[in-house]
């Protein structure tokens, strides 16, 4: 009973409850689940992981960011590089520093732009990174693609959940700590925060860095998944729009938004091309456009309003009751 | 005591002269007011003191310190904070939030988030925000977002406020109002800088005032001397 007034009282302590509860579930699903929904899973595992590193960053501080498809990409070709001259963890963390170091590559080139010159430029920089692992690859290796050393579904499975709860950790710690609000005010006014004492620079980069390693190491343990993987199925640029459609399909207002548009986006794009294959991107694209329009707050704005009226509903409905009693 | 100084500061912006050659002083405890014609180059001169812009000659020495060639999150936690013309404030913030932020990065010493929060209230009381503390800055009205601008301001702890144009677009019951609060601030022993078009309240408020004409300073002293300045009065008045 103690614990149930707790959680009653602490909202935190709640929804961190109720995190760990959903994340507990997902650790033990492989044992009474088939195959089939593991490897979905993984997929919309990844998909989760990829839009809520993307929405940490550009979420607060509106730079759309592009470049996601090049910190996967380089994520894929860390761990086809380094294989298995070294334990799967290892690679995985491997994978993710090195995003980190280009990733301060380009937040040092880029973050000094703003709006759409950010977004084309960071844009620019993956056909950029394709086309110079493309060349170096030709001219080094001399072949076009490398084969990556497979994991098994199961193991793809329980590290991308590895990831997630890392991932969902960092962003609450940084959400609830002074670099949130930080990262919020410079979203507002850059201007105005580096007036009042906020190192815009320093928060934007190193925030930018720290969702590129998620967006990286996801990249690593899907590479396992694909077992043969060249520049183009790296540096996909469709991995760079997924997020951003995700986000704004979900609402960017709160953490659960991107991950709810997450999860619905990728069983949806599954759903579809598994039954419809030969209409499956003009279905997608029709479904994206009527969110758009016709859900300016996402998938979350929908879900805020029905609970708002449900809520008005029940409060009526008790006062009805009160009244009856007196 | 002069607490901020700056000689020799020029600006151009292409072949135009936004600030040429200015050298200007600011005594320690007073309010120095700033006019001039639109495009006199007064905000550049702010922009310049806060790192917005960089200089292209001359150099500010704030409290003996050299600042030129800082960057603008330094400026502020050395101690001189400033408001905008036109109001810069987190819209889809609240109050509350706005000031915090200040508190957390801008006043020098490291505190809590509930220490900031508390120490955020005081300063919307002083400001006389307290009860829109929660409110969105978005939805505040235009007087009270520019009180908003002033407690963030205040919130990073300076030994220098610069307003500008803090009283611009305002009815005249909220220009008395700010005036006093412009008082207040002054008693609470802070350096003002402001630039103003309102010319009965700068020359009401103002210790000293310095005149800007095509990014030249054309005259500086106290507002009665101002007042009766023959080069001040054609240039506002015409010959």
């Amino acid at each position: 009973m103690e614990i149930l007034t707790l959680l009653k009282s602490n909202k935190t302590l709640r929804t961190a409850t109720i995190v760990v509860l959903i994340l507990l579930i997902l650790a033990t699903l492989p044992i009474y689940t088939p195959d089939y929904t593991i490897v979905l899973l993984s997929s919309i595992l990844m998909y989760v992981v990829l839009t809520v590193s993307w929405v940490l960053f550009s979420g607060p501080t509106g730079y759309i960011s592009l470049a996601p498809a090049a910190f996967i990409g380089v994520g894929i070709y860390s761990t086809a590089i380094l294989g298995d001259s070294m334990p799967f963890p290892v690679v995985v963390l491997v994978s993710g520093i090195v995003t980190i170091f280009i990733a301060l590559l380009v937040g040092a080139l880029t973050l000094r732009l703003k709006g759409i010159y950010f977004t084309i430029f960071t844009f620019g920089l993956l056909e950029l990174i394709r086309h110079l692992v493309l060349f170096l690859e030709l001219h080094l290796t001399g072949t076009r693609g490398r084969f990556v050393i497979a994991q098994d579904f199961i193991t793809v499975y329980f590290y991308m959940l590895i990831i997630l709860a890392v991932l969902l950790l960092v962003t609450f710690l940084i959400n609830r700590s002074k670099y949130g609000l930080a990262l919020r005010s410079i979203g507002q006014n850059e201007e105005a925060a580096s007036h009042i004492g906020v190192n815009v620079t320093t928060v934007k980069i190193a925030t930018f860095v720290i969702s590129a390693f998620f967006m990286g190491a996801a990249g690593a343990v899907m590479a396992t998944r694909w077992t043969y993987i060249d520049p183009g199925i790296a540096f996909n640029m469709f991995f760079s729009f997924m997020p951003v459609m995700m986000a704004l399909f979900g609402g960017m207002a709160h953490l659960y938004g991107p991950i709810i548009g997450s999860v619905v986006f990728t069983y949806l794009e599954e759903f579809l091309l598994t039954k419809l294959p030969e209409l499956y991107m003009m279905l997608f694209g029709a479904i994206f456009i009527v969110a758009i329009l016709y859900l300016p707050d996402g998938l979350l704005g929908v879900i805020q309003k029905g609970w708002a009226a449900l809520m008005r509903k029940v409060r009526k409905d008790n006062l009805g009751g009160n009244h009856a009693n007196s | 005591m002069r607490i901020l100084e700056g000689e020799n500061v020029c600006k151009y912006f292409g072949g135009l002269k936004a600030v040429s050659g200015v050298d200007f002083h600011v005594d320690h405890g007073e309010i120095l007011g700033l006019i001039g014609p639109n495009g006199a180059g007064k905000t550049t001169l702010f922009n310049i003191i806060s790192a917005s812009l960089a200089n292209e000659t001359g150099n500010i020495h704030f409290d003996g310190k050299k600042i030129t060639g800082k960057k603008a999150h330094h400026i502020c936690r050395s101690g001189i904070a400033r408001t905008f013309q036109a109001v810069k404030i987190f819209g889809a913030m609240t109050a509350l939030e706005n000031v915090q932020v200040a508190l957390l990065f801008g006043c020098g010493t490291k505190i809590s988030k509930k220490q900031a929060s508390e120490q955020a209230m005081e300063w919307l009381e002083f400001v006389g925000l307290l009860k829109d503390s929660s409110t969105l800055a978005k939805d505040l009205t235009i007087a009270n977002q520019k009180r908003l601008e002033v407690a963030r301001a205040l919130a990073t702890n300076p030994k220098i406020l610069m307003l500008d144009e803090v009283i611009a677009g305002l009815n005249a019951t909220e220009t008395t109002e700010l005036m006093a609060l412009v008082r207040k601030i002054r008693d609470k022993g802070i350096t003002i800088i402001m630039i103003e078009h309102v010319m009965k309240a700068i020359m009401s408020i103002c210790d000293r005032i310095i005149v800007l004409h095509h990014g030249e300073k054309i005259a500086e002293g106290t507002p009665e001397a101002i007042a009766s300045n023959p080069t001040v009065i054609e240039i506002y008045l015409g010959k």
